[in-house]
């Protein structure tokens, strides 16, 4: 197996004195779409917010590349080459379509073009000018994705990009993902829409109270699915 | 010649005097606007860095002979540069406790400095001499117009214009705008957001320095100017809405002038007319003119 780019070992972290993650542990291979499933409150968006040193109180190690970074700022953790979309996607109502584009700053070589995000996501170049938050859910999705393509990073953290829309435009973003896959990216997705989950990732682990408990590739998926949507409650 | 049943000339100079007071309280709103916006503190050290500005521009010349002009930039560095070690050594090591601790150190810090002036300058003020370019007027025909007040004028409404093309036109200002939003998420994106921080506190307290060293030649150099101006400026930064740069530039100019209007008018209301003014619209608009409805 091919040394992994990102490696969780032992993270925990803390909302105030409440105990979220007791010792999440994964790794994500290079070039691959691995998920984070699991149900509502298991610690999954938490993994992610703490991989990129959002959570103050944590512990444990968060390694890329060899680099730990359980220690470092969130402003120096986005610098090693990790980019974030947040769950509620974080378009910032006081910038326009462009401006929010344009705000995540560069931060190594081999990023998209403009004209190459504007290529994926065609429907940004005709919005430019509105209010970021005036763009429907769908749109407001795809400027968080794109606007992190840009950047250089070369990871990926996605928070349930599919929540809340509509079956054609997560039939999109799936489509999008997986381009991006393709195109080299190594992407980390949260995911509760299982379905979603199983068509795009390559890697599955399963969160439960604050852990990981399993761990699935995509070939043992359909022999598991009993299993797995025991864990998922659905 | 009468216009409104007072003469021309006497409203004139009122509208003047307001336009000035009113460039006063652009730029040092301006400043606080900015602080509030990404520090949430209000900055009750402002009127304090204000006069530290003025004094900065005297020393200046007392002491190293050095000019106005010269002190129309460096004077804002210095202060600002103060203001960036408050920011870093004070403010930044309680930004996780309620505001209130940062309006608390503020006021104790506004308190000190002037306390310390007041200690080595007394309260009677020194005097600053208008420089030589600027010395003079125009006669306008109905009134006399000095060139140094319309100076100000013309700087403050520079220096908002450019504060302003910052803030709401630049990659820098679109972080800025985005910091005060989402500061994590804009963190998340690679962005030193504590060093944004403390630069815009610097460059808010840089703005009030620069008024400091406008005010100089008009205003006597006093270690209680500041307190004299600030409340008005909290009012003005109430009235615009709390955080908004337009309406921080816009309602220090309208309310200066307000306040000469009223002088022509009833002059006995001249120093509650911005007080009343900020009553009403917070009973209509809660969060301001511009200010943004949660």
């Amino acid at each position: 197996m091919t040394e992994p780019v990102l490696t969780v070992e032992g993270l925990e972290a803390w909302y105030g004195e409440s105990h979220i993650l007791h010792g999440v542990s994964f790794e994500v291979p290079p070039g691959q779409i691995v998920t984070l499933l699991g149900r509502n409150g298991a610690g999954k968006t938490t993994t992610l917010r703490s991989i990129m040193g959002l959570v103050k109180k944590r512990k444990g190690s968060v390694r890329h590349q060899g680099e730990e970074l359980i220690a470092l700022p969130a402003n120096r953790i986005a610098r090693s080459g990790i980019a974030y979309c947040p769950e509620e996607r974080g378009i910032f109502s006081s910038l326009n379509v462009k401006e929010n584009l344009q705000l995540p700053p560069t931060i190594a070589d081999g990023g998209m073009s403009l004209d190459r995000v504007y290529e994926l996501f065609p429907i940004l170049k005709t919005r430019g000018a509105s209010q970021g938050t005036k763009l429907s859910g769908g749109e407001q999705q795809m400027l968080a994705i794109a606007r992190i393509l840009r950047t250089g990073a070369r990871i990926l953290l996605l928070d349930e990009p599919t929540e809340g829309l509509a079956p054609v435009i997560v039939q999109q973003i799936g489509t999008i993902i997986t381009r991006l896959k393709e195109e080299g990216f190594t992407i980390l997705l949260v995911e509760q829409n299982f379905r979603f989950a199983e068509k795009t990732g390559d890697l599955h682990y399963v969160v439960e109270h604050g852990e990981v408990v399993d761990r699935f590739e995509r070939a043992q998926v359909a022999g598991n699915r009993d299993k797995i949507t025991r864990y998922l409650g659905v | 010649m009468d216009f409104l049943g007072v003469p021309f000339p006497v409203f004139a100079g009122q509208l003047l005097i307001g336009l000035i007071n009113g460039a006063f309280y652009a730029v040092l709103s301006l400043g606080l606007a900015l602080i509030f916006g990404l520090l949430n503190i209000v900055n009750f050290a402002h009127g304090a860095l204000y006069m530290v500005g003025a004094f900065v521009a005297f020393l200046l010349l007392d002491v190293l002979g050095i000019g106005y002009w010269p002190a129309l930039v460096l004077s804002p560095i210095i202060v600002g540069v103060f203001g960036m070690a408050i920011e870093r050594f004070l403010l930044r090591p309680i930004a996780d406790l309620d505001h209130l601790y940062g309006l608390l150190l503020t006021f104790g810090l506004a308190l000190l400095i002037e306390g310390l002036f007041r200690q080595v300058y007394g309260v009677s003020g020194e005097t600053y001499a208008i420089p030589a370019a600027l010395q003079g007027g125009f006669n306008l025909g109905f009134m006399f117009l000095p060139t140094y007040r319309a100076w100000v004028i013309v700087a403050a409404v520079v220096v908002c214009g450019a504060t302003w093309f910052l803030i709401e036109q630049t990659r820098l200002g679109a972080t800025m705008r985005a910091a005060v939003e989402n500061a994590d998420l804009v963190r998340a994106f690679g962005v030193n957001v504590p060093l944004l921080v403390t630069l815009t506190y610097g460059l808010g307290v840089a703005l009030a320095a620069f008024a400091g060293v406008l005010a100089a030649p008009i205003y006597s150099v006093n270690p209680l100017m500041g307190s004299n101006i600030i409340i008005v400026v909290f009012a003005i930064v109430v009235i615009g809405g709390l955080g908004s740069i337009k309406g921080a530039i816009l309602s220090g100019f309208l309310l200066g002038i307000a306040e000469g209007v009223t002088r022509v008018y009833y002059p006995e209301a001249s120093n509650i007319i911005i007080f009343v003014v900020m009553a009403v619209v917070l009973i209509v608009r809660p969060a301001g003119l511009f200010g943004k409805t949660a």
